[in-house]
């Protein structure tokens, strides 16, 4: 026990270094870069990956992956778009966009579950196939007429403050996935499901139906994020936040969740999603273009399998050398 | 075994990050004097615009820029250009906001939608940045001058001349191949085309589709392509992009089409086309010049010597004097037919 | 996964692939077998109800505009063939085609008297080089091929971009020479098809009659035994990937040749295309089965659709959509397969 948990608390401190490093690097590179106004622009651009992070999370814990979030919400910015264009009111395209996600999410978790297929693939062909549906929905067009409101809160702050509204969102949805990944019995189920699905099975978890759940708020989520997106640029389009799902996968593997399942903590994604955010905004301003920031985040998200594999590899050697411990109760957190 | 990876890891990264901070030294557009931590007092302060247009691997932005730079110099001034890889509103809006953060004078931005930028531009004003669009508009609320190439009118009437004259009396059917379906300026022109085409000397021209190939090369390639497969009775294309009329030009030529073809074209892109009769003609102006005056015009925003209101005038270099529209905009002049004949009187 | 601690086992004379394959293996073949014959099948009535609404579309002339355009991606899916039968997968393929496509354009820009044999060769090395990082961070990293990849997907291009600096190389630039790589036509038949005729002939012949390429299908069907029998797995693996990327570079020069004008998003987003098309050809994701020129049918159906939906003017923007869809139904029909098969030599070994 003793072991495991300073070698997590090695991971997420190594974290808040390498994020204050950022920071360093950032205000050396532009003297905007620690400004009240650049940090906030900064964040902001930052929560739609944020919330599709929180819900890629719980997916990966439990030993699955969902490549098609980035899909799901062009899909869901598509279709916002689209009834909005059509004189639909604004809170039931919303709803229907949301609703759009839970069910790709759906569509994914029936696959994983109860088909049983392996997850990147099934997820490989969603990211293709809800993408293509949002083409197939708004076409070649962009939809740029919403209502002010809905523009205004994707785009402002809260009065007085220099927080955006989106972050608002953000840290709402990222506290309710703390508390249920980290402080309820559902997590404590995601746990042991992405640990030894089988041994979790048998213990008597319906494994089928919280990894179909977890797909559904994953998709959800993805939705959300959509519609934030929408909002802040005022445009809905087919290829909204297209490749975004690097970024995402990144921010959760760089925050010490393993791609096997079983390990990993919310603080983690949520300094990993920092690091990224902070990185691409110091690049950005030092007039490095999205492409070649991603030179730097394909390399952070290989780096940080191979950290996670590492430190696991050790652990587990460590743990050989160890005399043999009483069998312990419930998973690991 | 791990401690290696772990080094390696770690080179890697510091690699990556190298290559990346280092290599963006090399796409840094010069830097044409004017400290701008030096001087001060206000209307002599050198200016420092910035250019965004809708996507930067596109020649004809280039050579805007490459006026842009001349004017800068005579200015001393400072030039950039920043922007896309991919003709998207969404994707211009975090360059706005990383210029109005870098703390530039002023943007010149190209817009790929009329609406989607004004939020983030509205803000960029309110920090004090000077917004005028070049080539392609936003909505009035979000800009305090305009600078076009043309009129509207001047530019889909000659396209539908020259694309009448080719394919002769008898009409036929044509398309358009245009950009990306959001952009300002290629809509306001196809809706002018459209008007244009109800007069009674083009009845016998039917316009069947509109094709976009977001400016991208090979998007608009095989769009034509698609066109030709659709519309086997197809007469002309009207492309009144630069991207898309080269591309479609060699989707022509490529397979010995007799389709007519004419649009808006730089005349370096397509000298090959017109030699060897794929095109016989085609329109534009200078992008050179139409840089050249977009950066004139935000520099005497900047320095104060106009405010944007018509009928104000300015001196735009060697370029003259120009006045102000009551729609706050500014025109270039009227577009230059190129053919086979005076092609190789220009260089751009 | 266990680390294999021990050292591997003499590799015996008489090697494990010469024997008689387990039944499951042999019966997944039929299946495989039988699965090119239903993409076929499949093709041939899609023709056929096309051709009935649109005559246009078997014209030769159509149908040469069908196998041009998917001779490039029929190169990349032989290359993701080999890595797919291992139980890996490369997504960076798009990625190394653009960075080939925009170098060799920008070589031949630069040095209009460079031989053309050469500048394939500069394509092929280019594109070697990037599987080289892709190999080597699945096999020494041991980070799975999905992440390696989707991260190098991201990096090559961004590379590509460094490269590039925002610039284009238009057809106008490069030697006429170099664009009849893709024109220019051997006995009345385009050179592009060609080469796509011929490396999926030799990839095909190499998988069935060469040892390492049997060797292949073995990894791919049960790693650790491959292993424990003495495959070398991690070298075989290692080569999958280097191929795949070299074919891919291959793949980036013709492209150049074809299209004429280059820059850094040349071959964006064509990973999607290879993977649906490797496995609507048969190739099992699950490693093990599969051909070569299963793949290259898989290219040709998806390649008729596109052409399909182009004719008959319905919405081209189903086409990535339709791409999506064909992936999740084959893989569901291979682990519906393979389920059914298992359970039945279960019981037949049961009942044994």
């Amino acid at each position: 026990m003793k072991l495991r948990w300073s070698a997590l608390l090695q991971w997420e401190t190594l974290l808040v270094f390498l994020l204050v490093a950022t920071f360093l690097m950032g205000s050396s590179i532009a003297e905007s870069f620690l400004t009240g106004t650049n940090l906030s622009l900064a964040t902001a651009d930052l929560m739609e990956k944020g919330i599709m992070a929180l819900g890629l999370t719980l997916v990966i814990i439990a030993g699955e992956i969902d490549l098609s979030v980035a899909s799901v919400a062009g899909l869901s910015s598509a279709i916002l778009g689209w009834l909005v264009d059509r004189g639909a009111p604004l809170g039931a395209a919303i709803a229907a966009a949301l609703l759009a996600g839970a069910l790709c999410g759906l569509f994914n978790g029936l696959l994983v579950a109860r088909v049983g297929l392996p997850s990147l693939v099934v997820t490989l062909g969603t990211l293709a196939l809800f993408r293509g549906l949002a083409f197939v929905v708004l076409g070649d067009r962009a939809v740029s007429e919403f209502p002010l409101g809905f523009t205004e809160f994707g785009f402002n702050n809260v009065p007085g403050t220099l927080i955006p509204w989106p972050a608002v969102v953000f840290t709402v949805l990222a506290v309710l996935a703390f508390l249920v990944l980290h402080r309820s019995w559902i997590g404590r189920q995601i746990y042991a499901i992405g640990n030894n699905a089988e041994a979790a099975r048998f213990s008597g978890v319906d494994v089928d139906r919280i990894k179909i759940g977890l797909f559904v708020t994953s998709g959800m989520l993805a939705a959300l994020a959509g519609v934030v997106f929408t909002a802040r640029f005022a445009s809905a389009r087919p290829d909204n936040l297209l490749g975004f799902e690097l970024d995402v996968v990144t921010a959760v593997l760089l925050g010490g969740v393993s791609i096997f399942g079983g390990r990993g903590t919310l603080i983690g994604v949520v300094l990993g999603l920092f690091l990224i955010g902070a990185l691409r905004n110091s690049l950005g301003l030092a007039d490095v273009g999205a492409e070649e920031q991603s030179i730097v985040i394909g390399t952070l998200l290989i780096v940080s399998v191979m950290g996670t594999n590492a430190l696991r590899g050790m652990q587990e050697r460590a743990a050989r050398r160890r005399p043999a411990a009483p069998i312990e109760g419930g998973g690991r957190s | 075994m791990t401690k290696r990876i772990w080094l390696l890891a770690g080179v890697i990264l510091v690699l990556a990050l190298g290559l990346v901070a280092c290599g963006d030294d090399d796409d840094e557009s010069a830097n044409t004097g004017g400290d701008q931590a030096a001087e001060d007092g206000g209307s002599s302060e050198p200016p420092n615009i910035a250019f965004l247009p809708k996507a930067i691997n596109n020649p004809y932005f280039d050579v805007a820029a490459a006026g842009a730079e001349q004017a800068a110099n005579d200015l001393g001034g400072e030039f950039k250009q920043v922007g896309p890889s991919e003709a998207s509103a969404p994707e211009q809006v975090p360059f706005i906001n990383t210029l109005t953060q870098q703390g530039v004078d002023a943007i010149a931005v190209s817009a790929n939608d009329p609406n989607a930028l004004v939020p983030a531009l509205k803000r960029a004003m309110d920090s004090g940045v000077t917004v005028v669009t070049y080539d392609s508009d936003v909505a009035p609320e979000g800009r305090q001058l305009f600078i076009n190439q043309a009129t509207a009118d001047a530019i889909a009437q000659v396209q539908v001349k020259l694309i009448s004259e080719q394919i002769g009396s008898a009409g036929g059917e044509i398309a358009i191949l245009s950009a990306a379906s959001t952009a300002t300026n290629q809509n306001a022109w196809i809706a002018t085309m459209k008007e244009e085409l109800k007069k009674p000397e083009y009845s016998k021209l039917k316009l069947v589709k509109i094709a976009y190939g977001d400016d991208d090369d090979q998007k608009s390639f095989q769009e034509t392509n698609g066109l030709l497969q659709a519309y086997p009775n197809l007469k002309g294309i009207i492309s009144p992009t630069t991207v898309g009329i080269a591309a479609a030009a060699r989707a022509l030529a490529s397979k010995n089409s007799d389709v007519k073809l004419t649009g808006l074209g730089t005349p370096n892109q397509m000298r090959e086309f017109v030699k060897n009769g794929t095109v016989e003609s085609f329109a534009l102006w200078d992008p050179g010049q139409l840089g050249e005056l977009a950066y004139y015009a935000a520099a005497a925003l900047v320095a104060g010597d106009i405010k944007g209101d018509p009928g104000e005038t300015f001196t735009a270099g060697d370029l003259g004097e120009y006045t102000i529209e009551d729609d706050r905009s500014v025109v270039l002049g009227p577009p230059t037919e190129f053919t086979k004949e005076n092609i190789d009187d220009f260089d751009f | 996964m266990p680390d294999s601690t021990a050292t591997a086992p003499e590799p015996l004379d008489a090697p494990v692939l010469d024997r008689p394959r387990p039944r499951t293996a042999r019966l997944l073949d039929v299946v495989g077998r039988v699965r090119e014959v239903g993409i076929a099948l499949a093709l041939g009535l899609l023709v056929l109800v096309v051709a009935i609404q649109e005559p246009r579309f078997v014209r030769p002339g159509n149908i040469e505009e069908i196998l041009l355009s998917v001779s490039i991606l029929s190169i990349v899916a032989v290359g993701q063939t080999l890595v797919v039968l291992t139980r890996n997968i490369d997504l960076s393929v798009g990625s190394i085609v653009g960075v080939s496509a925009f170098v060799c354009a920008d070589t031949m820009r630069g040095s209009p008297d460079l031989p053309i044999p050469l500048i394939l060769i500069l394509g092929i090395l280019i594109g070697a080089g990037l599987g080289v990082v892709n190999g080597f961070l699945v096999t020494v990293g041991r980070v799975p091929a999905i992440v390696v990849t989707l991260g190098t997907l991201y990096i090559f291009r961004g590379v590509d971009f460094v490269i590039a600096e925002g610039d284009q190389v238009n057809a106008a630039d490069v030697p006429d020479g170099f664009l009849d790589l893709a024109t220019a036509r051997v006995l009345g038949i385009p050179s592009l098809i060609l080469f796509a005729v011929v490396i999926v002939a030799v990839a095909s012949y190499g998988l069935r009659r060469w040892r390492s390429g049997r060797e292949l299908y073995a990894i791919g069907s049960n790693p650790d035994a491959a292993r424990l029998v003495g495959v070398p797995s991690g070298r075989l693996v290692f080569g999958a990937f280097v191929i795949c990327g070299a074919l891919a570079g291959l793949a980036g020069v013709l492209w150049a040749a074809r299209f004429g004008t280059v820059d850094a998003r040349a071959g964006s987003g064509l990973e999607l295309a290879v993977v649906a098309a490797v496995v609507v050809g048969g190739v099992n994701i699950f490693g093990g089965s599969g051909t070569a020129y299963g793949a290259a049918l898989g290219a040709i159906l998806l390649g008729t659709i596109e052409n399909a939906l182009s004719i008959l003017k319905l919405n081209p923007f189903w086409l990535q959509a339709i791409q999506g869809a064909v992936i999740i139904a084959a893989v569901t029909v291979d682990a519906l397969i393979t389920r059914r098969l298992q359970r039945a030599l279960r019981k037949a070994r049961r009942r044994a």
